[in-house]
């Protein structure tokens, strides 16, 4: 009956609902995968043992269907506004046959032997992974249900389950039989599993495909939606807190005599690295904070800045570092060269810097503690508040919440830490919420990166030998503790040691090169972003020092890559590529191939004066496979490319005394609705498994834009931001 | 003691003349729906109408609205516009992670209340002061748009 | 008759003065004075010891660095006798005989009693001593000359007490002895002369330094503070804010922050009576016209995006404020200067300290827009709130980056 690969439930139901922790009653379904192959960086984390996962199992979510016609969907995958839920809904929904709003999404608790993520190998919400890994199991769990529950009104009215179809939450008999989902699901539950479990084809699909409705937004937009800084709990307070502002400081003394004359003051905490102020609102925590005299030991980086961080790592990109990829003969492509070309690219630092500020509610008794706190990693909030506790992990409870924008922010757990280590001091629950300027200038940023890149070219400048050092820190190390043997850093190499270029005499090195006075993590666009930045602003130096137009040329190196062929050349047709433009105007593309999606971007700009920039058109041509919903990939491109220009145009954390400058953004600049060009996104129409959209926009528009500058200004840009050589948005 | 009316209700507080209307809306009063994003009014996210005006409550300190009529997105609903927007927004998806959008859907509803069909400059005007990180401008601007068009046909 | 009703008048002054501390007690009384003659400002770092000195003056011929004046023995002037501490706010000789460089406000404080400047010097001895020692000064010949300075005193000097003057009311003569006395607010707010002296003629006519524009403070109603009714002023002088007339920022607002607040109310009042009567100057900024200007949209395209995008959310399309009544632009000589000194001053460095109200806090902008983008922010501003039409020069903006903000 079960084969190994398929989709069926492999423990009893009972324990499958124990472990779930939802309430017992109605018809509950489960369903599991085997792991797919991972490629994902964090599949690392998996195997260097420190995740305490079982990605062995797989992957689960539960659907589960009341006596009430309600179903429930436990979701892994949290929704920080990419519509992640609500395309899980209309995987259901769709197979299930239940009209979408009688679908209810439920967050999943940490359990990593149910909801560890196939991809990324461990219960997370990132890696552009949400549709992709739920496409296939959650629409054999509604297939499922929809099979167990005709079958059941089938022997109910003595009838062949063939005769019987399901529609609208019903099941429909021959003679006019109809019964509610809800009256069947008792007789249901008792039936075995079925050996088979065909799933539709696209052309059969009523509601995948469609444009449906996001299921989380009504609440958005009239104030009743509740993020964790919404949050009240009985007897809670409100904390707040400073953290040294050199990383790695510690507190020395702290006199809080004036602090606590604040109205509204409770407690001052003292932690290793931080005060914190407990009271009953925000407002009275910020005053104690301000009141407070404190004392740090700023720790060894104090005197770091910069420049230096800049220094030593252009320093890196020059050494050897360990090789990450070898193909071909780099060293013979060399000698059989006609000249060679060499570039090298810097990313600056960058922070999240999510609306919601960081944010915890934390409640820490003798025996248990509960959060509530919206985080990617449920699992990692759950560990970290075991440690600071001691408690063993069963007594942590993890209630995850809306989230006000994570842009990987939230797969840290720093913050978690911080409201536990809080909690674990006082009596009562407590709602940490930082202020923009902790926030900002306490983020885990995306690291400096260096990529060296050398061309070794034809006599009509074409790649024969390529050579691409990365320098930067790894963020996979610091995530998981170590490197696997090999010293590679699978996320800092994405892109290079894959490009879609045909490149036979391929070399990538890694060399780690780690900025210790700030710690660095995860950023939508990943390993990609940077990436497809070195590898498409190099491609189209190549172009241009050829003398060639730089699609035709990206074309031709692309042989092998059909989908990325088909989206540049619709993107090139959309933008009336061939049509020259008058002078100080140019065009600027760039094109990937990751999260299993294929997207080529255009920059259309004109410059005014030497240094102001007007961005006519922003354009994207996307497969991204079957388009579940086809209005959340386009909102996905769309928003994730202007979150992408925004920090291509203004973003740079500076570091000077060991500090962040950077403290709100009155000095960390935002894209602004004035500075906000249409964004026109075509989808290719296709029925090829789901690719992820949440970071291909924002890693194609930094090299879009800085190729478009050159067609324009004839200024070749290696340093993202721009705004670092004087340019300008108008 | 100070008296607000917020949401066409009397409410009494008793607080510090300088805490900001933010704080007491939040903490105090239990209205969740305005948010806090950066404390200095460059973001817009805690934006509620005063006397119909969209202001920046993280930097209205309470003695500045005593008496006065604030109105907060738990309540713009009830008006014919800001029921108008609300719908407008989620016919154009414009959300996303939607922290923004009660300050964004404050700031559009004032603005409609003032220029039944605004363009695209008037647009940038009475909305640049409000970030959205996830960036959903394009719709935000297509659902301000739809509404006006409503209004002027 | 008249000395009879001249020693009267100075006796109630004093018994003014005496009522303005909480009792009859010197160090309070010191305390006070050194608010009033605002020490703290030129002898503080930034973030560093009260009165330790160190703070940089940047002259045409050269660089000044204030001294420390703390009671430490061996870097301060613990060791200073009272002659000695007196000559130098008199006179403006030191205690070794060395001539000071008027950028000390000795001719100012040289209307200061001997009893006045000794409480000053009390409440600086009751102060924790800080050895710090004294930065060099850099002045270029023959400015470095610091015997010149006797030829510049017998110019400029008066060395003369205050003379209440029985022709006007106590509360005007206790105005003048705190503004022409402590107080120094000529030195900023009067124009000097090619020695750097205060122009008699021209006494608080307005004057440009470090990039700021201290505005003509006279009783002219255009270009001073005529209009200002005098419990306004007053209240300025307390909160360093009067909607539609004045909004004080950098080296003001610190004067503001460090010194005014903390005099007493009948204080703020004699400085402003003193003001509203003292000679009109018609001279330097003049106030705009308040009116409420049409709908944005005009060609400068840059600066009305980047107002809409920082600024309109406090301070509103129209100028009128939002939040609160200090935002309010219209009015403000700051959005009427054509060379714009003070805008693109509190553009550039923002405005604030951290037990100021939120709604008197303002960002700088100073790193996130480049020259080009505030020269067009405050052209926009200039145009849109006052009268002179004037537009800001990308240069203008590069230069004002490097004068210092504070």
């Amino acid at each position: 009956m079960k084969k190994p690969n398929e989709t069926t439930v492999d423990m009893s139901r009972r324990r499958l609902l124990q472990g779930s922790g939802i309430a017992l009653g109605g018809l509950v379904l489960s369903t599991w995968l085997p792991p797919l192959v991972s490629k994902s960086a964090a599949a690392e984390a998996a195997a260097a043992g420190r995740l305490g996962d079982r990605s062995g199992e797989g992957y689960g979510a539960f659907v589960r269907v009341g006596p009430d016609g309600v179903v429930t969907v436990i979701s892994p995958k949290i929704e920080m506004g990419q519509g992640a839920q609500t395309g899980i809904a209309m995987m259901v929904a769709e197979e299930l046959e239940v009209p979408l709003d009688q679908v209810v999404i439920q967050e999943a608790p940490p359990n990593s032997a149910l909801y560890t993520d196939s991809l990324m190998q461990f219960q997370a919400t990132g890696g552009s992974t949400s549709t992709r890994v739920t496409w296939e199991p959650l629409r054999r769990a509604g297939a499922t249900a929809r099979i167990l529950l005709i079958q059941a009104a089938a022997l109910q009215w003595r009838v062949a389950p063939s005769l019987c179809h399901a529609q609208n939450g019903q099941v429909f008999g021959p003679n006019g039989l109809q019964a509610a989902y809800g009256d069947l699901v008792e007789a249901a539950a008792t039936l075995p599993l079925p050996d088979a479990v065909p799933l539709k084809t696209p052309e059969q699909f009523k509601l995948l495909g469609t444009p449906a409705q996001r299921l989380d937004t009504p609440a958005k937009v009239n104030g009743k939606a509740r993020f964790t800084i919404d949050l009240q709990i009985p007897g809670m307070l409100v904390a707040s807190s400073i953290t040294c502002p050199v990383y790695g400081g510690r507190l020395l003394n702290v006199d809080d005599t004036a602090a606590r004359r604040v109205p509204g003051v409770r407690d001052i905490v003292r932690l290793d690295n931080a005060v914190a102020v407990t009271a009953s609102n925000f407002w009275a925590c910020q005053q104690a904070i301000k009141a407070l005299k404190i004392e740090w030991d700023l720790g060894p980086h104090a005197a770091i800045g910069s420049a230096q961080l800049d220094q030593e790592l252009l320093a890196a990109s020059s050494r050897d570092g360990v090789v990450a990829k070898r193909t071909g003969d780099i060293e013979q492509a060399k000698q059989q060269s006609a000249s060679q070309f060499e570039a090298v690219y810097e990313q600056a630092l960058l922070s999240h810097s999510p609306l919601e500020p960081m944010s915890c509610v934390a409640h820490v008794r003798k025996d248990a503690c509960e959060l509530w706190v919206g985080t990617q990693v449920p699992v990692f909030a759950q560990q970290t508040a075991a440690q600071v506790t001691g408690l063993p992990v069963e007594k942590i409870q993890v209630h995850n919440q809306l989230i006000g924008g994570a842009f990987g922010r939230r797969l840290e757990f720093d913050f978690i830490t911080q409201a536990v280590a809080i909690a674990r001091q006082v009596d009562y629950p407590i709602k940490l919420i930082w202020s923009r300027e902790e926030d900002m200038t306490h983020d885990l940023y995306r690291p400096l990166y260096a990529d060296r890149m050398q061309a070794a070219l034809d006599e009509q400048g074409r790649p024969l030998g390529w050579e691409h050092r990365i320098a930067g820190a790894s963020i996979l190390a610091r995530y998981v503790g170590s490197l696997p043997p090999n010293g590679v850093d699978s996320d800092a190499v994405e892109v290079a040691v894959d490009p879609i270029y045909s490149l036979p005499h391929l070399q990538v090195r890694y060399i780690r090169q780690e900025p210790s006075v700030v710690p660095v993590s995860w950023w939508r666009g990943v390993g990609p972003l940077r990436g497809t930045y070195a590898l498409e602003c190099f491609i189209d130096e190549l172009a241009h020092n050829a003398k060639a137009d730089p699609v035709a040329y990206r074309l031709e190196l692309m042989a092998e890559q059909p989908r990325a062929q088909a989206v540049l050349r619709l993107l090139a047709e959309k933008c009336d590529w061939n049509q020259p433009l008058p002078a100080g105007q140019g065009r600027g593309v760039a094109v990937s191939a990751v999260f299993g999606s294929y997207v080529a971007s255009l920059v259309e700009l004109e410059m005014q004066g030497d240094l102001g920039v007007r961005i006519k058109r922003l354009v994207s041509v996307v497969d991204c496979g079957f388009a579940t919903n086809p209005t959340s990939v386009k909102a996905q491109i769309e928003g994730g490319t202007l979150f992408g220009l925004s920090a291509s145009l203004f973003n740079e954390i500076l570091i000077e005394n060991g500090q962040v400058q950077q403290t709100n953004f009155h000095n960390y600049r935002q894209l602004r609705i004035s500075e906000a060009p249409a964004v026109e996104v075509h989808l290719m129409p296709s029925l090829e498994a789901p690719g992820g959209v949440g970071e291909a926009g924002t890693a194609l528009i930094g090299p879009a834009l800085v190729n478009a500058l050159f067609a324009a200004s004839g200024q070749r840009i290696r340093r993202l931001p721009l705004s670092r050589f004087g340019y300008y948005p108008v | 003691m100070q008296t607000l009316i917020i949401n066409g209700q009397s409410q009494q507080v008793d607080v510090a003349a300088d805490m900001p209307l933010l704080w007491v809306l939040r903490d105090v009063l239990g209205l969740t729906g305005t948010k806090y994003g950066c404390g200095i009014a460059q973001c817009g996210v805690c934006t509620v109408h005063l006397d119909g005006q969209p202001i920046r409550s993280c930097v209205t300190p309470i003695s500045a609205v005593v008496g006065r009529s604030i109105t907060t997105i738990e309540a713009i609903g009830e008006t014919a516009v800001g029921q108008a927007v609300q719908q407008a927004w989620l016919a154009h998806e414009v959300v996303q992670c939607g922290y923004c959008q009660s300050g964004q859907i404050m700031a559009a509803t004032a603005l409609l209340q003032s220029q039944p069909a605004p363009d695209d400059q008037a647009i940038d005007a009475a909305m640049a002061g409000n970030l959205c990180r996830c960036a959903t401008y394009t719709r935000i601007r297509s659902a301000i748009h739809s509404v006006g068009q409503v209004e002027e046909a | 008759m008249k000395l009879i009703s001249n020693l009267l008048l100075l006796a109630s002054a004093a018994l003014l003065v005496q009522a303005a501390y909480a009792q009859d007690d010197s160090l309070a009384k010191g305390e006070y004075l050194t608010r009033a003659a605002n020490c703290v400002a030129c002898h503080t770092v930034p973030g560093g010891e009260p009165f330790a000195g160190g703070v940089e003056f940047k002259l045409p011929f050269g660089s000044l660095f204030s001294p420390n004046i703390t009671p430490d023995t061996k870097t301060g002037i613990g060791a200073w006798t009272d002659d000695e501490f007196v000559s130098a706010m008199q006179t403006g000789v030191g205690r070794d005989g060395k001539h000071y460089y008027p950028a000390f406000p000795y001719t100012a404080y040289s209307k200061m009693s001997r009893d006045d400047i000794l409480a000053i010097k009390g409440y600086l001895a009751s102060l924790e001593p800080v050895e710090q020692a004294q930065r060099e000064n850099h002045i270029s010949f023959p400015f470095n000359q610091r015997w010149g300075m006797v030829f510049w005193n017998l110019l400029f000097l008066d060395d003369e007490r205050f003379q209440a003057d029985s022709q006007h009311s106590e509360e005007w003569n206790r105005g003048k002895y705190l503004v022409e006395g402590p107080g120094h607010c000529g030195e900023c707010h009067s124009p000097r002369n090619l020695f750097q002296a205060v122009s008699s003629d021209r006494s608080l006519a307005g004057n440009l330094l470090q990039g700021w524009n201290a505005y003509n403070i006279s009783s002219d109603p255009v270009h001073g503070i005529g209009a200002w009714p005098t419990d306004v002023l007053a209240g300025y002088l307390k909160d360093g804010a009067a909607p539609g007339l004045g909004l004080s920022s950098g080296p003001m607002a610190e004067v503001v922050e460090n010194s005014l607040r903390h005099l007493t109310d009948a204080d703020r009042q004699a400085i402003a009576v003193f003001l509203k009567e003292s000679a009109p100057r018609t001279e330097g900024v003049p106030r705009p016209q308040q009116v409420t200007l049409a709908e944005p949209g005009s060609g400068n395209a840059l600066g009305n995006k980047l107002f809409a995008g920082a600024c309109a959310s406090c301070h509103r399309w129209d100028g009128t404020g939002s939040q609160s009544q200090t935002a309010m632009l219209l009015g403000l000589k700051t959005v009427n200067d054509p060379a714009a000194s003070n805008l693109l001053g509190i553009l550039l460095s923002g405005h604030g300290s951290a037990d100021m109200p939120v709604d008197r806090l303002m960002p700088s902008f100073g790193t996130i827009y480049n020259d080009q983008e505030l020269a067009a922010l405050s052209s926009f501003m200039l145009q849109r709130f006052g009268d002179s039409g004037a537009q800001v020069s990308v240069p203008a903006v590069a230069k004002r980056r490097t004068e210092s903000l504070h």
